[in-house]
């Protein structure tokens, strides 16, 4: 009963769904405002049913009912509870309810904070979104509904894939669905936009906090997949340029030059049309990526021979998506204008050479992820592109964009000269350089990507560090303290989100560098020495989990004779589908991260085992996390929080009379 | 300089970046594409000679052996038509398997043998990676031998 309830649900948010695609969109063309105010309540309604639907998806999973197809499939009733709530978003179909029940989220909170805005720019932007969740749901009743019947009911579930039996698992999708489902409020802006005909200024003070809220997920949710790559695959890396993470980490490539070229946008008007295309490509990239990752297409484009009713719908409804709205582009963005000009030596021109190189990254990782799918397809053939590929590419792209980086942020708008700016940054580039070059050597071991690496981290933090000084000579204060206080959060915010960029260039750095690594068989008792540390492996122990057995090993770990920690590596097999898992132990720190999984056993109680030795590795993820904080940061700004409360100020004593009248 | 001279400039700079670009992005990807091969087409002599490429089929049954140092691992990919010795040091990824499907990626010996610097196996119990799969069909498909134990299931 509760599963028909969710598909019934399901079915009445596809028609709100209709009309917040229609009438508020043909309201605003047309002007008429009852039309119009009909898009915040369908947007609030279409938010309760499908949190209904989804809920409905979750009792049926905390509730074992293996009755239904997707439960069935996805679930166990060994599983712990956590992981069965988990698995609602463990294969395709659930995940699709998790991206539709995201962007309602979005939808209802673009109702509650979109006061300020204009009636009509309102309701086309909720009318657009309403139109990409009807796709959704359109796509889910008809090919792949979650709350599908398996008669008669199955006596127990297939279970949860053993690798997403994990705590990542269970945070990792919603992050980075919020982030890809979050570029959709920045593209319905933008389509708006277009419709409308008023692309300005405000258009991008608008978009812009909703934008970097949508990139500060996706940049947690990347790099929460990269640590679970990490952890969990159980052998130490933390990107493999695989299709799956290629397919999130083009989205936050477009989005990152999207909140660049929007600054420049909301700043000084220019880039209002280059904008616009980067909003339409962040989304288009972030639907491609959950197609990619969820439709099977990646382990074999053959996938959707089997049901080829879903490979065509997501064709059809990617083309209607792209397609639409670049035609709208092509017809509307004529319209915009250019914005003033520049030269090429200013803070614009460089924004400019920041985007050009992060779209030029972009498509040189769409041409590695698509091409090998495009040969498949047409039969030429099978390759595949490896790491290598995409390491040569982007270390020569990123080298200047990072460069940019540290002088942008200091160049003047419009026209900057470059002699003063060399004399401003000469401390800088000495301090950068002197370090880069005598730091490895310090550490026992120098290359040349070592050094560039280093060189270009501590650029952005010395840069960042003359540009703060900079702005405090300027800033009003007596006091340091208080001059700190005048500096806008938006600025420390680009600083902060500089830095993180600056802390994951050491972590990459670091690692690639310096990690040590070894492979090797290991007797009971027997020790080894990597990186300064010493493993002694004290043997295996059986050892029951909830829906799995192990083996797990003890590794005592001493540095100059003094014992540092004990690690317990384990070798699962779960019990349902059978399946080996390998679980690394791992004793972080905040300068090296020790690593231990155990291989295959060998005869006399022995195992083949990995060890490594990662220096800094956590600091890949933490500037992530720095990066992120530093755009949250960003959006406390008071010009974002003036926009909203001048608004509440500027509606009419009339109107709020008349509110208090009905209320 | 003019403002029209300018804006040439500006366009023609962004234009050689842009060569430049994608001249570096297409030679790395030209010379970093791994070639996908059969056992069969390695028998035949098909594969590029000093250059990697990838081999995938089936674990033939008991064909694997390990020598004491416990790294080194011998074995047989077959597409059941043609049979290719593989040697590979390292650990092997959970999901390896004897009569089970696997992609190996590495350069072929002057012996013939295939010396793998990876193992590929991010496949389920029940799944068979879709380049092992297609060996396998191809083969069988070239009338070459059949088999009734194989079960390919690509899922």
């Amino acid at each position: 009963m509760i599963p028909e309830i969710g598909h019934y649900a399901l079915i009445l948010a596809l028609c709100v769904s209709v009309v917040l695609g229609s009438l508020p969109i043909y309201g605003a063309a047309v002007g008429n405002s009852m039309l119009m105010s009909v898009a915040k309540p369908a947007a609030r309604g279409q938010f309760l049913l499908i949190l209904l639907a989804f809920c409905c998806l979750g009792y049926a999973f905390a509730d074992k009912d293996f009755s239904v197809l997707y439960v069935a499939a996805t679930s166990n009733s060994q599983l712990p509870l956590h992981y069965r709530l988990a698995a609602i978003w463990g294969a395709h179909e659930g995940s699709l309810l998790l991206w539709v029940f995201i962007l309602s989220i979005w939808m209802v909170a673009v109702s509650f904070f979109s006061t300020h805005l204009p009636e009509a720019m309102r309701a086309r932007i909720l009318g657009v979104m309403g139109l990409v969740s009807m796709g959704f749901i359109l796509f889910m009743l008809t090919v792949s509904n979650p709350f599908e019947r398996l008669i008669p009911a199955a006596l127990d579930g297939r279970d949860l894939n053993p690798l997403l039996q994990d705590p990542g698992m269970v945070i990792h999708p919603p992050m980075l669905y919020m982030g890809y489902v979050g570029f959709s409020v920045a593209f319905a802006f933008a389509i708006a936009a277009l419709l409308g005909g008023t692309l300005d200024a405000t258009w991008a003070r608008w978009s812009r906090p909703w934008t970097t809220v949508a990139w500060c997920f996706l940049t947690v949710g990347v790099a929460m997949g990269s640590g679970w790559a990490y952890y969990e695959l159980g052998w130490g890396g933390w990107w493999f340029w695989d299709p799956v993470e290629n397919a999130s980490f083009m989205p936050w490539l477009a989005g990152t030059a999207l909140i660049h070229s929007l600054a420049v946008t909301d700043k000084r008007g220019g880039f209002k049309a280059w904008s616009v295309l980067l909003a339409i490509f962040a989304f288009s990239l972030s639907l491609l990526g959950t197609f990619l990752v969820r439709s099977g297409v990646l382990t074999s484009v053959h996938a959707f021979a089997t049901d080829p009713k879903r490979g065509l719908f997501i064709l059809v409804f990617l083309a209607v998506v792209i397609g639409g709205s670049l035609i709208l582009y092509a017809w509307r963005a004529p319209r915009v204008g250019l914005g003033g000009g520049f030269s090429m030596v200013s803070r614009e021109g460089m924004l400019m050479a920041n985007n050009v190189l992060l779209v030029a990254a972009l498509g040189s990782v769409l041409l590695g992820t698509l091409y090998p799918l495009f040969l498949d397809a047409l039969d030429l053939g099978k390759i595949s592109v490896g790491p290598p590929y995409f390491d040569t590419v982007f270390v020569p792209l990123m080298t200047p964009a990072i460069f940019l980086m540290g002088i942008g942020p200091l160049a003047q708008w419009k026209k900057a000269s470059l002699p003063e700016l060399a004399t401003r940054l000469r401390w800088a580039f000495g301090v950068s350089l002197v370090t880069a070059l005598a730091l490895p050597l310090a550490m026992g071991q120098w290359t040349p990507l070592i050094s560039l690496g280093l060189m270009m981290a501590i650029w952005i933090v010395t840069t960042s560090a003359v540009g703060l000084r900079e702005r405090l000579a300027h800033a009003d204060g007596s006091s340091l303290l208080g001059r700190l206080a005048a500096v806008p959060r938006a600025y420390w915010g680009m600083l902060l989100a500089h830095c993180g960029v600056a802390l994951f260039i050491i972590g990459v750095t670091m690692v690639k560098g310096f990690e040590v690594e070894q492979d090797l068989r290991m007797n009971v008792g027997e020790t080894a020495t990597i990186g300064g540390y010493t493993f002694q492996f004290d043997g295996t122990q059986q050892y029951k989990g909830p829906n799995y057995i192990a083996a797990r090993g003890t590794f005592r770990v001493s540095q100059d004779g003094r014992e540092v920690t004990v690690m317990y590596p384990e070798k699962r097999r779960y019990n349902v589908q059978n399946q080996t898992m390998t679980e690394a132990a791992i004793s972080p720190g905040l300068l090296r991260d020790l690593y231990v999984s155990l291989g295959e056993p060998l005869d006399d109680g022995a195992w083949s085992v990995r060890l490594y030795h990662k220096p800094f590795i956590d600091w890949i993820w933490g500037g992530c996390l720095v990066m992120a904080v530093g755009g949250v940061l960003a959006i406390s700004d008071r010009r974002y929080r003036l926009a909203w409360r001048r608004k509440e100020v500027d509606v009419p004593a009339a109107t709020q009379m008349a509110r208090q009248t009905v209320s | 300089m003019k403002p029209r001279h300018k804006r040439f400039m500006f366009i023609g700079l962004g234009l050689i970046a842009l060569a430049v670009a994608s001249m570096l992005v297409l030679n790395a990807f030209q010379s970093n594409l791994v070639f996908f091969f059969t056992p069969t087409q390695v028998a035949n002599a098909e594969v590029p000679k000093g250059r990697g490429f990838r081999i995938g089929g089936m674990v033939e049954d008991g064909s694997l052996t390990r020598e004491s140092d416990g790294l080194t691992v011998h074995f047989v990919v077959t597409d059941l038509a043609k049979r290719v010795p593989v040697t590979f040091k390292g650990i092997l990824p959970d999901l390896f398997k004897e009569g089970k499907g696997v992609v190996a990626q590495g350069q072929l010996g002057p012996d013939g043998t295939f010396l793998a610097s990876e193992v590929l196996a991010k496949h389920d119990e029940n799944y068979m990676p879709p380049e092992a799969a297609d060996a396998l069909a191809k083969a069988k498909a070239a009338g070459a031998q059949s088999s009734s134990t194989l079960v390919v299931n690509p899922r």
